[in-house]
């Protein structure tokens, strides 16, 4: 089936992605808009229909499709998360507010196990999301990693994410 | 009950603008641009979630704005690490370095992109 854009042909597999995603989308925007007029729907398919051809531009450029599935182990990883995030929030502003601010900045490379795009992503980002702790350069079997304490690097190097993120084998 | 509600969700908007006061006294009192990078960590991070869990608890029942306010949520969590990564990336490409104290000032550089990268 020719695609949306001109040239571009759809899949078995893509195609299915893109039928799942229509529902989701435009069930996504009368979520939003709470109106149920005409004008309103007929606004929501025409903006679903363009995110999903933009969407379909997007994957002809990349080529791999980026699904994340909610599966219980990503939701109990957010879970950790937020409470490691809580902890270092914590830390953080205590330090902030501490009359001889205790930091030890660090500049170093931490060498990962994780190796495919999914968990480098989900790694890199962990990190950088949790104050203190700042992602600067990604390789393929390293990050730059700048955190405001050594104790903070001492804890990435200790791999307790990393463990977690391999477990859900994404 | 409506006592216990209105408190709770003061208690929130008191703790989350304690935290985004943090967060500025962080930008100011941090010596360089990657650690201020942490403290504005704590203003997206956790002030925002609180803010957010008030005015969630301050409303007098579920609706579609209380799921519109998660998404909000949501959306400042995942986008926070995408936005710092870039800050970063564009300092380093700019030229900052991250200040590291007790070390030999040419201990500083950072490794070249693409070079060696074996001793940052």
């Amino acid at each position: 089936m020719r695609g949306l854009i001109a040239g571009t042909v759809w899949e078995g597999d893509v195609m299915l992605h893109y039928l799942i995603l229509l529902p989701v989308l435009y069930s996504f925007w009368l979520m939003l808009s709470g109106h149920l007029s005409p004008l309103f729907l007929i606004l929501g398919a025409l903006s679903s229909l363009l995110v999903i051809s933009l969407q379909q531009r997007m994957d002809r450029i990349d080529s791999e499709p980026a699904l994340l599935k909610i599966t219980p182990g990503i939701l109990s990883y957010a879970l950790w998360l937020c409470w490691s995030l809580l902890k270092a929030n914590m830390d953080v502003a205590r330090r902030i507010w501490d009359p001889k601010l205790p930091i030890d900045p660090v500049w170093e490379r931490l060498d990962i196990k994780v190796t495919t795009p999914g968990e480098k992503t989900i790694y890199a980002n962990s990190i950088t999301l949790t104050p203190g702790t700042l992602t600067t350069d990604i390789q393929d079997d390293h990050f730059l990693i700048h955190t405001l304490t050594p104790e903070n690097m001492d804890e990435l190097r200790r791999g307790e994410m990393e463990e977690r993120i391999l477990k859900l084998r994404i | 009950m409506e006592i216990l509600i209105n408190l709770l969700s003061t208690l929130c908007f008191l703790v989350g603008g304690f935290l985004c006061l943090t967060g500025g006294i962080g930008l100011l009192r941090l010596p360089d641009f990657f650690s201020r990078v942490h403290a504005a960590g704590v203003t997206e991070t956790l002030a925002t979630p609180v803010l957010i869990l008030g005015i969630l608890i301050h409303q007098p029942e579920l609706s579609l704005d209380s799921i519109k306010l998660v998404l909000i949520m949501l959306i400042v969590l995942a986008t926070n690490p995408t936005a710092s990564h870039a800050m970063a990336k564009a300092a380093l490409h700019g030229g900052q370095r991250p200040v590291i104290f007790d070390q030999p000032k040419d201990n500083n550089d950072a490794p070249s992109r693409g070079g060696d990268l074996s001793k940052p």
